[in-house]
């Protein structure tokens, strides 16, 4: 598994860093109600990058795929349905 | 088919494997590869487990800024963007540094790897010093509601609503921390055995492993800094 | 016909007689062992909590214990009994000595890390015990805010610290059979060759690994609230106390899936050996087993109906609380029709099974009425709801696991148990359990609220019998403990197989060597692919146990 070349590590890095810039900039900027979605974007972005290349899930199994992803439906669904409360509520 | 009792060793050494020739395999595997795999799934499944751990925390967020949106807006400018901003450049610059270091422990570069090592860890350092001051300040500013230390807040929003995105903030900032520091000492455990030349192919699994733990930590503050530092900044030092 | 059956030279049991070579062991079958010792210790102690709530109730007036102890003597039953008993026992004790050798491996992927797994469940619970042994805490295993955060006078940091320091213990063991499953099974056992048990345990780990991270944070922001005055959970200062009941329950009702799986994987196992079949519907069973665990995460609401979450919110944890029953009641008529037209032999794990399948179907029932908004309204927080959980959780879990227990005690310890007291004592428990739990379900839709010791004289009758039922149970309860602590020096020697049933763990000697079997298993057959009846007709088991 060695002879992987490092460039990658380095490209990713420095779309980090201008993912960074942005999530900086677009904050300054007055979307109103986009503001949230737009940093959350912005960072899902760069969590994708990080899981993607850093910690190797481009070269990783299906099933390594699947516990990552697994993860992330649960998260889903634990905020999801508290919200189904929350976002509810009469009054 | 295969018979596996020939396996002479007994010692149960789990973790350190590479993907080279005759690492030592545990008992409990067939070879290398399954144990290698194996490991990596283990830790993928323990990084879920924390995902969900921090969940938690994100979900009591997620309902009180959702409920007090305008409470967290104003609170939120009261800890320094700019800082965080610098914070969350040396954590993506330690992620960088991160991942070239468990290439250097696969490939064998014990110096390499010690010098990426050492610079992950000072980047780690440092998110935790200027964390630490900015600790200071709010602690100074009468900021911190913990054990029944004095809160002033001064805004137009409802004070008591205020201290909520102060709890919030540094219990989330506070496990994250937490975490850095462990990962911390992963790192320094992994850069002795490099510095000592310890034998890189029965390092690179723990390496790797370190590394999946170190860029979770960082993913974790990726969401962090938005939520909690971005909402409608102001001052930014 | 008998021949003298010789145990084996070399096992697990023999390898080593040291403490040393039992406290530090990272064999999976010892642990397991250890486990078993120290989730008896367990289940004695929320046992005696049991005893004396239920002498209590057997008057309407509060006169044995004041309110304030009845209320740390319901907590403690429940927490040590949920946390330190239900939760760990089958994972614990039949996963850890069963899953490698089940899928024909060497031991567990992380051999440390079950040892690991071991002592931090000690730790969480001498948290715990110290916390009983200095007052007790009085706000209900469900510490709900904010009375456990900012009213009760009473240990519930220590306590919190102990479950949480516990959950990591079912966190590790479930990592360590999920990767175990995945990478380690042996040449031939595809996913669809596995025993029912192993889908179970599978099923069961994604629960475990998924779900008490959540009880960890709960509690430890339980904890940090208490200690820091913060008031994240208290309304007084703005925090909600039903952020608090939606992140325990969304741990706390998969949770009661995580006690009842495995019990469920054990079932289907001993109802297809006893009735010398092939077990109906495989893939239905391995199916519905996943699909309890991803529905089981949809519906922790069911526990809020009356918390006051929003009505519609309420609707959906309704409606899918429904669904979530109908993989359960698929199980149910699978183990049904392999029993039917099977050749059906009586031994004490199939009294087990057959109590578990009826006393579960009767418990998950009545869980469909607590689902129903409208009823739930009545239900909520009476004995009917003590009455339900009982049914699934003793009814159900108690008894697989005692199924579990008996079925593999042989491979376990290499001896048979003595089998006309088994069955008696099947029986026994069988009887105790019914007569103290039934009659709850009729003072529940009467009315009578849980959690209190004090109560209208007309509830008398029913809580007497409950008692009197109590303690039959209880003695039933003494009787295993009894002949299988008997059997370990006097009972028969087990053969490999003593029950002629289809499975790996078969294939290697009771008890088996320490690293499972002296040749690589390969398998080449479906699982439970038990031959026409003519060929493997069951050895007749000894009734009297003959001193070796």
């Amino acid at each position: 598994m060695s002879g992987h070349s490092t460039r990658p590590y380095f490209v990713v890095y420095a779309l980090l860093m201008v993912l960074l810039a942005l999530t900086v900039g677009a904050a300054t900027q007055d979307f109103q109600a986009w503001n949230f979605p737009i940093a959350m974007l912005i960072a899902t972005v760069k969590a994708g990058l990080i899981l993607v290349i850093f910690m190797h899930l481009r070269e990783s199994s299906a099933l390594t795929w699947l516990f990552a992803s697994a993860a992330l439906v649960w998260l889903a669904i634990m905020l999801g349905l508290s919200l189904n409360d929350y976002l509810f509520r009469m009054g | 088919m295969t018979s596996p009792t020939s396996q002479a060793s007994t010692s149960h050494t789990q973790s350190h494997s590479a993907t080279g020739h005759l690492p030592p395999v545990a008992m409990q595997f067939d070879d290398a590869l399954q144990q290698h795999d194996a490991c990596r799934l283990g830790m993928w499944l323990f990084l879920s487990t924390e995902l969900m751990l921090f969940g938690g925390l994100f979900l009591a967020y997620t309902i009180f800024r959702i409920a007090h949106a305008d409470v967290f807006a104003e609170a939120s400018q009261h800890v320094a963007p700019g800082w965080a901003t610098v914070m969350t450049a040396l954590l993506l610059t330690s992620s960088l540094t991160m991942a070239l270091a468990v290439q250097a422990v696969r490939d064998g570069l014990h110096r390499r790897a010690t010098v990426c090592l050492l610079l992950t860890m000072l980047l780690g350092g440092g998110f935790i010093g200027i964390k630490l001051h900015e600790y200071h300040s709010l602690y100074a500013e009468h900021l911190a509601p913990l054990f029944g230390w004095p809160f002033g807040y001064s805004g137009q929003q409802d004070a008591s609503l205020a201290k909520m995105f102060f709890v919030l903030y540094f219990f989330m900032t506070g496990l994250h921390a937490l975490h850095m520091v462990i990962g911390i000492s992963l790192l320094c455990w992994i850069m002795v055995a490099m510095i000592r030349k310890r034998d890189a192919r029965r390092w690179s699994t723990a390496a790797e492993m370190v590394g999946l733990y170190w860029h979770f930590v960082d993913l974790v503050w990726v969401f962090l800094f938005p939520l909690l530092y971005l909402i409608r900044p102001d001052k930014w030092f | 016909m008998t021949e003298a059956i010789v145990p084996p030279e070399h096992h697990y049991l023999n390898d080593g007689y040291s403490a040393r070579s039992w406290l530090l062991t990272t064999d999976h079958k010892r642990i397991a062992v250890l486990y078993l010792l120290t989730i008896t210790f367990f289940f004695a102690v929320g046992g005696v909590a049991a005893t004396i709530i239920r002498l209590e109730l057997l008057t309407p007036a509060g006169d044995l214990v004041q309110s304030e102890t009845y209320n740390k003597l319901f907590s403690i039953h429940g927490i040590i009994m949920v946390f330190f008993f239900l939760l760990p026992v089958i994972p614990s004790v039949l996963g850890n000595f069963l899953v490698p050798i089940m899928i024909g491996a060497r031991d567990l992927a992380f051999p440390k890390l079950n040892l690991a797994s071991w002592y931090v469940f000690w730790i969480g619970g001498l948290f715990t015990l110290w916390a009983v042994v200095v007052g007790g805490v009085d706000t209900g295993w469900t510490f709900y805010t904010p009375f456990s955060s900012v009213y009760t006078n009473t240990y519930v940091i220590a306590t919190a610290a102990g479950v949480m320091i516990a959950g990591f213990s079912s966190i590790f063991t479930g990592l360590n059979f999920i990767v175990t499953i995945h990478k380690m099974r042996a040449p031939g056992l595809t996913w669809f060759r596995l025993p029912l048990f192993i889908w179970s345990m599978y099923a069961t780990s994604v629960i475990m690994v998924l779900g008490t991270p959540v009880l960890a944070i709960t509690l430890t922001l339980l904890a940090l609230e208490r200690l820091t005055h913060v008031g994240v959970f208290d309304p007084k200062i703005g925090g909600d106390p039903l952020l608090f009941q939606h992140l325990f329950w969304f741990y706390s009702h998969p949770a009661v899936y995580i006690m009842v799986l495995p019990a469920m994987g054990v079932v289907s196992e001993l109802v297809t050996c006893f009735s010398r079949k092939k077990i109906f519907g495989y893939k239905a069973i391995a199916y519905s087993s996943m699909a309890i665990a991803l529905f089981g995460f949809l519906v922790w609401g069911h526990h809020m109906f009356v918390s006051g979450q929003s009505v519609y919110a309420a609707v959906v944890f309704s409606m899918l609380s429904f669904l979530v029953a109908l993989p359960s009641a698929v199980k149910v008529f699978n183990w049904t029709a392999t029993l039917y037209k099977g050749s059906i032999t009586f031994n004490t794990p199939l009294l087990y099974a057959l109590g578990f399948i009826g006393l579960f179907t009767i418990g998950g029932l009545t869980g469909l009425f607590l689902a129903t908004l409208a009823a739930d309204v009545h239900l909520h927080d009476t004995y009917f709801v003590i009455a339900h959980f009982h049914y699934i959780m003793v009814g159900g879990t108690v008894m697989a696991y005692l199924g579990g227990l008996h079925f593999w005690w042989p491979k376990i310890t290499g001896r048979m148990y003595p089998e006309v007291w088994a069955r008696l004592s099947a029986i026994g428990i069988f009887i105790g359990f019914n007569l103290t739990f039934f009659p709850q379900y009729i003072l529940g839709l009467q009315g009578m609220p849980r959690r209190y010791h004090v109560y209208p004289e007309e509830f008398q009758v029913l809580n007497v019998l409950s008692s009197a039922g109590a303690s039959i149970l209880a003695v039933a309860y003494a009787f295993p403990i009894t002949y299988l602590l008997w059997s370990l020096k006097y009972g028969a020697i087990a053969p490999a197989n003593p029950w002629n049933a289809v499975g790996l763990e078969w294939e290697t000697t009771s008890p088996p060597p320490t690293h499972n079997f002296i040749e690589q298993p390969v398998v080449d057959h479906e699982a439970y692919n038990y031959a026409a009846p003519a060929q493997d007709s069951p050895q007749p088991i000894a009734l009297e146990s003959t001193a070796s």
